[in-house]
């Protein structure tokens, strides 16, 4: 029985990580720039990005449906494997619900989404500053919550391969590691 | 006798003339700024922003029955734009846009308007935007409704020609040149 993730989920879970990371911290500094021309072009990538990533995560559960992720192995206790599922779907729902709320905060601050300026999302809400602002607080602790997700599921997975010695983390690196 | 069957007859001829020509025509001489909008959208990074500017005065006196005749002139207050967002708005009162401190309206004053078919008329004048006079042509259209006429219209104006949005700002990728302007003017009858 094959213990690894498939090539297509291992290749699609790093490539999330990647652009995750990479569109929090762009989020992240963006909005204490003054204004200029490349404030406005880092919120139109952090915008692209975002929807990319929406795209990817529905591409992964896609994938994930005709190819099952592998089994956790027997060592871990029941709740544990419990604890770990919930908290799998619930970092799905964030990748999910995360661009959702970015969309709609951009639509509700006037400001239409344009995929990679060619794409235009439709906008579902009208301009209302409030609400904008509220989805602006949203979108950040929907943010925050992923985050601590990722840093217990990169520190489990740490766990799994130092103290647990088992294959938990390198069954989903890009390369096998032979024991 | 005579003298004065002349003096009804044109008497008669006057009112009859006078009747169908009034009939007809309508004056506009002045506009409801409150009913009335200019809104311009630009592309900025492949999506349409859409913004106002809120305070503006302008004047007209046009009269249906000889159009060519008509006069219009518009003062638009530039610091009461509104692109959107606050950010926006004070970026755009800085010298490398609109520079309001000293330039702080934008005139338009038109000097020949040419009917052309269906209540189109093509109106062209000049406009002085941050100390350039450039020449701008419209074509608007008027639609006369109960007691009120709008004359609705739009152009493109390249910001690039006034110097709107200079230094950094003239990346027209991130912001684009043309700038699409529409106004739509109330004016009650006389």
């Amino acid at each position: 029985m094959n213990q690894r993730y498939t090539r297509t989920a291992i290749g699609l879970h790093w490539l999330m990580a990647l652009g995750l990371i990479g569109t929090f911290a762009l989020g992240y500094y963006m909005p204490g720039l003054a204004l200029s021309p490349t404030k406005l072009k880092l919120y139109s990538w952090h915008k692209w990005a975002g929807v990319t990533l929406f795209f990817l995560v529905l591409l992964r559960l896609a994938w994930r449906q005709s190819h099952p992720a592998p089994a956790l192995p027997s060592s871990v206790p029941a709740m544990v494997q419990m604890a770990s599922h919930a908290m799998h779907w619930l970092m799905y729902a964030l990748m999910i619900t995360i661009p959702l709320s970015g969309w709609l905060m951009s639509s509700a601050k006037g400001f239409q989404t344009v995929w990679f300026g060619v794409l235009p999302l439709p906008d579902l809400l009208d301009k209302d500053k409030t609400l904008g602002e509220s989805l602006t607080q949203l979108h950040e602790a929907l943010n925050f919550t992923l985050l601590g997700l990722v840093i217990v599921h990169t520190g489990a997975a740490l766990k799994h391969h130092l103290i647990d010695r088992d294959d938990v983390l390198t069954r989903i690196l890009p390369l096998k590691f032979k024991d | 006798m005579s003298y004065r069957f002349l003096q009804s007859a044109a008497l008669i001829a006057a009112l009859t003339l006078g009747g169908a020509t009034c009939a007809q025509a309508v004056q506009y001489k002045q506009v409801n700024a409150r009913a009335s909008q200019i809104s311009f959208t630009y592309n900025q990074m492949g999506a349409r922003v859409y913004g106002t500017f809120g305070k503006f005065e302008a004047k007209i006196d046009f009269d249906s029955a000889n159009p060519e005749a008509a006069r219009t002139s518009l003062t638009i207050e530039l610091a009461s734009i509104d692109a959107g967002s606050s950010d926006a708005n004070s970026e755009l009162q800085k010298p490398g846009w609109f520079n309001t401190a000293v330039y702080p309206q934008a005139t338009f004053i038109s000097s020949s308007v040419k009917p052309l078919a269906d209540n189109r008329y093509q109106v062209s004048g000049k406009l002085a935007l941050k100390g350039q006079t450039r020449d701008v042509s419209a074509e608007i259209t008027l639609k006369p409704d109960n007691a009120i006429g709008v004359f609705n219209g739009e152009f493109i104006l390249k910001r690039g020609d006034f110097g709107i949005g200079e230094g950094e700002w003239g990346d027209y990728g991130v912001i684009s040149n043309d700038i699409h302007i529409k106004f739509r003017m109330v004016a009650p009858a006389q």
